[in-house]
């Protein structure tokens, strides 16, 4: 046995906690995975209760889903930024990424109300019961998103976010790209393929 | 004041050492609970019309046993050897997230008694280990049963999950130059197998958790028949985890095995490749066989025949293994030590349980076999007989790296043959129990059965296995004691751990091995290992403790207790605490 000099080096040349995280993401859509084939598989089984045509409202939503998308460009503007060690362009990027997360979580809020009032609830059915559990999960997976982006606005105002950090934005992003994926799947089978 | 501080250190450890003997240390009292309902059980059960229990208890005790076994005892007392072994067979100083890996510890050991608090309030959980739909309503379980059950799981599955991430990290990443995935000891490779089960398994389960738990507290209607719902959803669920979960049992006791019989049959394992490539086989088949749990609920001709040839098709990988081990023993130096002996006995008796695993894969058998205690037989053939067994061996071959001192080999075989013989006499006669009709989970039969002989000499088993059990207690205290001190490669095994003192010290490498090839201890075509410095040549740096990691675990279950008695201050306050910890921990200074 020779002896290498003990260094902070990876085997993979990547940083662990990146590959924690996709990893993390890995897990993660099996989970989604669970709740959007449950919700297909009780699609269109609901004895009672309001239906999805009489409920959804594609328009709206897809305005939120255009939010949502244009959320994950300003992260990797945000990414850009920080990597290139720019403060000002990183503060304006994770502050629009947190804040277009959090008007896309004003529709859901909205949504959900609206729906409450024209009869779908939780108990209602099993569109009501499927629906509010993986939509609201997701809301869920934002909601930590955004307070995640704004954690890391917090330590950029505080100068604790050089380029030398930039991993802990790209981490942030991995996660909120995922989250955004994963609402693309839900929107296109939830309320396009009705 | 000494005292204090020291029992200090180890709650904020995160030395990948200390905490995998925590995990053993809990992992091994909750599987005395566990055979303690064994036990009890047993005593029921030795005679007919008998009443040691009510049926009630005995609700709550198989439940309780499954679930502790499971859950409590083999996948944590794994988790022992993945957090104490891994690392040292890579040539790591710690796992990639020592904090997380702290953190999955307190998780686990609070989700645990969080669970078996259940039974001091008298609402132990009494529908199963696997919870069928809609038994576990709130209309047919109303109390807190299921609630313990249901919120338990899912504070074991976050420790579960965490420690899988964690450890596929630190298998990908924290090699020592030198060592290629195919240059792994094959317990690392089992271990990363299994990591990968866990992490995609565990959050299926999590899913139909929610289910139930939104159906018992907000009335949803998931597993609600008349809503539409439809209750094989849970079946399907559960299944695609609690298959896999299989695995996640087996494979870290096949892991050990396959290095404890190449080192005393001084022999590298025969077909290294081959034994690597059938445990991801089974990994991944392991997915395409779930349904093979639900013959009986009637999948149509189709769907059995599907889930009957994939189970079938697992057991060659499985035997593949089988002959690789065997074929390692041909011809060795064969040195039967207690390890030793538990590794063979592992192979005899998974033999026996796989036997009987093809024999229910098959739909028309399955359907006269299922729900009796033929099923009992056959998995805790590869249960007890493969996973325990196999973790024993595993005890027994790391002691003295753990702990610097041999276990008494003499003291051992008493174990080992107390305990061999013990599982034989539990298990075999099930097997003619139930093809003579004794269903599983009733807590009594009849005396015109005739099955009280076969019942009584089953009892005596487990009495006998458990004796065994207090000899392994008794080896380790008269160890504690007297045992020899152990070199650090008392075995003159191959693999990185054995290159460092018994125990290991604090940094585990003086300076991190360069690996070349597959036994890095073994000399192989003229070359000749050459042993690393005493002390380590220059300051090692070492992560200090920290004490976020069990402040956030102990937030988890104050909201998961919240959760369970509805109380929305309970909840927040756990949250608040857990939204405390997991900031406090991502700010302090800590460096790997």
């Amino acid at each position: 046995m020779t002896h290498a000099e003990a260094t902070h080096r990876t085997s993979t040349g990547l940083d662990s906690r990146k590959i924690g995280m996709w990893t993390f993401i890995g897990s993660e859509c099996l989970l989604f995975g669970s709740l959007i084939s449950t919700y297909l598989v009780y699609h269109g089984k609901s004895v009672a209760g309001p239906t999805t045509r009489e409920i959804l409202n594609i328009p709206l939503t897809s305005i939120s889903t255009f939010v949502l998308l244009m959320s994950s460009l300003a992260m990797v503007l945000a990414l850009a930024a920080v990597t290139r060690g720019d403060t000002l362009w990183t503060r304006v990027w994770l502050a629009t990424t947190a804040a277009l997360g959090s008007v896309f979580l004003g529709f859901q809020v909205y949504e959900f109300t609206a729906f409450v009032h024209e009869g779908l609830t939780l108990q209602v059915n099993l569109f009501g019961s499927t629906f509010f559990v993986l939509t609201g999960t997701h809301g869920a997976h934002v909601a930590v998103g955004v307070l995640w982006l704004l954690s890391l606005l917090v330590r950029s105002f505080q100068g604790k976010l050089g380029p030398e950090k930039a991993l802990n934005v790209e981490l942030a992003g991995l996660y909120w790209h995922f989250v955004d994926v994963v609402w693309i799947v839900i929107f296109t089978v939830v309320y396009l393929l009705q | 004041m000494r005292l204090r501080s020291r029992i200090w250190s180890w709650v904020t450890t995160t030395d990948h050492k200390r905490i995998g003997i925590l995990y053993g240390v809990s992992a091994f009292a909750f599987f005395l609970v566990g055979g303690l309902e064994a036990l009890i059980m047993r005593l029921q059960l030795a005679s007919s019309d008998n009443s040691v229990v009510s049926a009630e208890t005995f609700n709550e005790l198989f439940t309780m046993h499954g679930t502790t076994m499971v859950f409590l005892a083999v996948m944590p007392l794994s988790a022992a050897f993945f957090n104490f072994v891994v690392p040292l067979q890579i040539g790591a100083r710690d796992v990639a997230f020592p904090r997380l890996n702290a953190f999955s510890y307190w998780v686990f050991l609070l989700g645990g008694l969080f669970m078996n608090v259940s039974f001091l309030v008298g609402a132990a959980p009494n529908t199963g280990w696997f919870g069928y739909a809609n038994l576990t309503s709130s209309q047919f379980s109303p109390g807190l049963h299921v609630d313990f059950w249901a919120i338990g799981l899912q504070v074991l599955g976050i420790a579960s999950i965490a420690a899988g991430i964690n450890f596929i990290v630190t298998i990908v990443n924290l090699r020592a130059p030198g060592m290629r995935l195919m240059r792994m000891p094959v317990f690392t490779w089992m271990t990363l197998v299994t990591q990968f089960i866990v992490v995609t398994a565990f959050p299926v389960i999590t899913a139909a958790l929610v289910f139930l738990m939104f159906d018992r507290t907000f009335g949803t209607n998931f597993y609600v028949v008349a809503a539409g719902g439809d209750v094989l959803l849970w079946q399907h669920l559960f299944w695609l985890f609690g298959h896999p979960e299989v695995y996640i049992l087996i494979l870290p006791a096949m892991g050990i095995v396959s290095e404890v019989i190449p080192t005393f049959s001084r022999k590298p394992l025969f077909g290294y490749a081959v034994v690597v490539y059938s445990g991801l086989l089974i990994a991944i088949l392991g997915w395409g066989v779930w349904a093979h749990h639900m013959f009986q609920v009637g999948l149509g001709p189709i769907a059995d025949s599907v889930f009957a040839a994939t189970t079938m098709l697992i057991a060659i990988p499985t035997g593949v293994k089988i002959f690789n081990w065997i074929a390692t023993m041909w011809g060795g130096k064969l040195n039967f030590t207690t390890a030793m002996l538990f590794s063979v006995g592992f192979i005899a008796m998974f033999i026996i349980g796989g036997l009987s695993g093809v024999m229910h894969s098959s739909p028309p058998a399955d359907l006269q076999q299922t729900d009796t205690y033929f099923v009992v037989a056959h998995f805790h053939y590869v249960l007890v007989g493969g996973s325990v067994l196999g973790l024993f061996s595993g005890i027994y071959y790391w002691w003295p790296k753990v702990f610097g001192r041999l276990l008494s080999e003499s003291i051992g075989k008493w174990h080992f043959w107390l305990t061999m013989i013990g599982a034989n006499l539990t298990f075999f006669p099930m097997h003619f129990v139930g093809l003579l009709g004794m269903p599983r989970r009733v807590y009594t039969y009849d005396v015109a059965l005739g099955l009280d002989t076969l019942n009584l000499v089953v009892t005596i088993g487990a009495f006998a296995m458990a004796l065994g059990t207090l000899v392994f207690v008794g080896n380790v205290c008269w160890t504690w004691r007297k045992g020899e001190a152990a070199t650090a490669n008392p075995w003159d095994a191959a693999m990185l751990e054995w290159a460092i003192p018994s125990p290991p010290p604090v940094y585990n490498f003086s300076v991190i091995p360069t690996v070349k090839s597959r036994l890095p201890l073994w000399s192989e075509d003229g070359y000749e290992p050459k042993p690393l410095p005493e002390d380590p040549p220059g300051p090692i740096h070492l992560p200090d403790g920290s004490y976020w990691p069990p402040v956030t675990a102990v937030g988890i279950i104050v909201a998961a207790t919240g959760l369970l008695t509805g109380s929305l201050w309970v909840a927040l306050a756990g949250i608040g605490m857990l939204v405390v910890g997991i900031y406090a921990w991502a700010l302090e200074p800590f460096e790997v």
